[in-house]
């Protein structure tokens, strides 16, 4: 970094270029905890219902389909580790790759995606959504079984397609050379985020699918 | 070095923005933390200005029992719109978003803040949630008619524009994540050399602890707020007791935000007390580091506490006798501050500037409703002042008492180094005395008709409270008067005050070494930090600067 920033014009910018990688990841990890308490919120009302209702969570986990759930949870996995093979990548230098490994964290999620809806619109197809004439004749417990999983996969599917936009533009200024070897500050803060959405995810999985 | 006539050429970041656009857009697009800060200012005395304006039709309408003025749906609308608007529009943004934003890098002897782009932004998102308060206003469905508490289950059955109204809430919550995050990133990272935590303002302080409770609390309320906007538009059963749900668990997790909430609305406020005290009493603060970590305290405990709020929703025993202990708890650090608030004047020397009153006042002000929030917190008599005017009264003494009146502290004492001007002291004397007359006259009845029985938010009143609905309502008059005083004073000298000097009360925190108002990046050199904060054997330095 040059230390001109006495010269540079001050109308035109602010007068110095200011860069601080160490200030934009505090900055990301406080953006996380703020994620963290978000979901945490409902993981709280999560908790308290399965006490409450246990039987009920019992049965109504059993309609969920655990192959879909194992499925996404392998592509997820799979999707955090070729993002951070993509900065591994980028600090060796290799743009190409880390384009490739970039843009596989895309294709994986999306991939998610795709099986979320097919998952979602075949309990839609079996009368199973909030407000539905089926689900109202079933148990209180049941409701709210069924509430909370459209709520908390929702929201969580809700951080995949932001986190999609997100790691398309990172993944421009990566082909552009905004990002660089020595500048790539912007492509770690997503691949936070994108741990993050992985991380809740994993606490999703077996809360909703495994524990019958 | 920066005599008068160095001062005279350097251009205060009026007469220089960020950006080449020029004019509003200018302000609009201006990345500069000071710009933020004022235009934060001018949208946030517009919203207390609209808030005051409901308020006085409440109390106009409560001036005798029966209608008077309005029906009782409108005056549900009308004090739900008081709450919504000085809670999340003015208080909660309030002092961080104003004086935090102007003082929090200047006091740091720092440029900018740390993502000053995302700052802009913030400012803008929380205009987006005024807009679309306003909006909830117009559309079909009528204007929200709640409570600001948004209590579940009539929040799910009532036909007003709850979800919009509670959606801009959510919106706000944002831009209140976005400020809270930039501060704590500034603060560690932006200190100018020599200034190590021990040697940062102390309003630096409390706006950190603030900022930190912004961060952690907010997305609680973010959840439950589109919990509740779902609940409206699917059914989704989570909240809606006729499908299984728990109207209760609402409540935890609205005051599980909401009360540490409070701390984010009061804590600025105390750094600011902080500020003003050494300045005028000419004396290094009493207990800095007791002031310092009490702020940390108060942030910390204060989101054990939540439940306090719902002693008669239906809890067992045990939990409402440990809420209880730890709401008292809270008492701790605050009585901290205070001591040495007191203290650091003792042996002083006491200039009393308008600022300094202010902060008299709101010593008075605030330990009033301290004090009455004990007689709230303990559990038995809370049973018998629940959801009463006493409530009401606590809140505002602590509130508008506490926060407002530091509002105008600081609007006071930061004036002539944002605006560069000074204003007419015996106006503002007269004002801050007034406003301390109609506070009383306007809340302390309320007081007395809590404990006899009052229930807050009700549109109509038993004969025997009528004397002091009157006294209360006349009080509300007196206050608006005040208001006028204290606001006009200062509008007035934005165009005919006296030029200010860069340190009109002999200050010594960073922001009183730059000119007033301050150059775009701040200062005319780098700063290096060689005193304590305040250390005012610097003063005849200053001088000589």
């Amino acid at each position: 970094m040059s230390n001109n920033h006495e010269i540079v014009v001050p109308t035109e910018t602010h007068g110095h270029v200011h860069r601080d990688d160490v200030g934009a990841r505090m900055g990301m990890w406080l953006f996380l905890f703020t994620e963290l308490l978000l979901f945490g919120g409902m993981f709280l009302i999560y908790g308290v219902y399965r006490f409450q209702y246990s039987e009920e969570f019992h049965f109504a986990a059993m309609e969920l389909n655990t192959g879909i759930g194992t499925l996404n949870t392998i592509v997820l996995l799979t999707s955090s580790l070729t993002v951070a093979l993509s900065i591994s990548a980028l600090q060796k230098k290799n743009k190409f790759l880390s384009v490739v490994f970039l843009s596989l964290t895309i294709v994986f999620a999306l991939a998610f995606m795709v099986n979320k809806f097919f998952e979602w619109s075949a309990k839609f197809s079996h009368g199973i959504y909030p407000g539905s004439e089926d689900l109202i004749n079933k148990s209180n417990g049941e409701v709210v079984f069924f509430g909370l999983y459209y709520v908390m996969t929702g929201i969580h599917g809700l951080h995949i397609v932001i986190g999609v936009i997100l790691l398309s533009f990172i993944l421009v200024f990566l082909i552009r050379d905004k990002i660089t070897p020595d500048n790539f500050v912007k492509l770690e803060n997503a691949g936070l985020y994108w741990h993050l959405v992985d991380l809740i995810w994993i606490f999703l999985f077996p809360l909703f699918y495994l524990i019958q | 070095m920066a005599n008068g006539t160095i001062a005279e050429h350097a251009k205060s970041f009026y007469e220089e923005g960020t950006s080449k656009k020029t004019g509003l857009l200018g302000w609009f697009f201006s990345t500069d933390h000071k710009r933020i800060g004022i235009m934060y200012l001018a949208a946030l005395s517009t919203f207390f200005i609209i808030g005051v304006i409901l308020a006085l039709f409440m109390r106009l309408e409560l001036i005798a029992p029966g209608e008077t003025l309005m029906d009782a749906q409108t005056y549900n609308t009308i004090f739900t719109l008081h709450g919504v608007i000085m809670i999340f529009l003015f208080i909660v943004p309030g002092i961080p978003a104003i004086f935090g934003n102007f003082f929090l890098p200047l006091m740091l002897g720092a440029k900018d803040v740390s993502f000053p782009r995302l700052n802009l932004l913030s400012f803008w998102i929380y205009i987006v949630g005024a807009i679309l308060v306003v909006i909830s206003l117009f559309v079909p469905g009528g204007p929200i008619d709640t409570g600001w508490t948004f209590y579940i289950p009539y929040s799910v059955r009532t036909g007003t524009n709850v979800s919009l109204a509670i959606f801009a809430a959510f919106v706000l919550g944002f831009s209140s994540i976005l400020t809270g995050l930039n501060f704590i990133t500034t603060v560690h990272r932006l200190k100018a050399p020599g200034m190590g935590f021990f040697k940062m303002p102390l309003f630096v302080w409390s706006t950190y602890a603030t900022a930190w409770i912004q961060v952690l609390a907010t997305p609680v309320i973010g959840i439950t707020i589109l919990l509740v906007i779902m609940e409206r538009a699917f059914g989704i059963g989570i909240f809606d007791p006729s499908l299984g749900g728990d109207p209760i668990l609402y409540q935890h997790l609205f005051w599980i935000y909401s009360h540490p909430a409070v701390y984010i609305m009061i804590l600025p406020a105390m750094g600011i007390v902080s500020e003003i005290i050494p300045t005028f009493a000419r004396r290094t603060i009493f207990g800095y580091n007791a002031i310092a970590l009490s702020s940390l305290a108060i942030a910390f405990v204060g989101y054990l506490v939540w439940a306090h709020h719902m002693f008669t929703s239906g809890m067992s025993d045990t939990a409402r006798i440990v809420f209880s202990f730890l709401t008292f708890i809270v008492a701790l650090p605050s009585g901290v501050k205070v001591f040495n608030w007191v203290a650091t004047m003792y042996k002083g020397s006491i200039d009393p500037q308008p600022p300094f009153l202010w902060v008299m006042a709101f010593i008075v002000l605030f330990s009033i409703g301290g004090l009455t929030g004990l007689v709230l917190g303990s559990l038995a008599t809370d049973i018998h002042l629940h959801d009463t005017y006493f409530v009401v009264a606590h809140f505002h003494y602590v509130m508008f008492g506490g926060t407002g009146t530091i509002f105008f502290a600081g609007l006071y004492y930061w004036f002539p180094k944002m605006f560069g001007k000074l204003y007419h002291t015996k106006l503002a004397n007269i004002g801050v005395a007034l406003f301390f007359v109609a506070f009383n006259l306007l809340y302390f009845p309320k007081f007395i008709m809590g404990y006899q029985g009052m229930p807050r938010r009700y549109y109509d009143y038993l004969p025997e409270f009528a004397d002091l609905q009157l006294v209360s309502t006349i009080g509300s008059w007196l206050m608006a008067i005040a208001l006028i005083i204290v606001f006009g004073n200062l509008i007035r000298s934005l165009r005919t005050g006296r030029k200010a000097t860069s340190n009109p009360w002999g200050g010594v925190t960073l922001e009183w070494h730059t000119t007033s108002p301050p150059p775009l990046e701040n200062f005319e050199t780098d700063i290096v930090v060689t005193h304590d904060p305040y250390d005012f054997s610097q003063l005849e330095d200053m001088k000589n600067e």
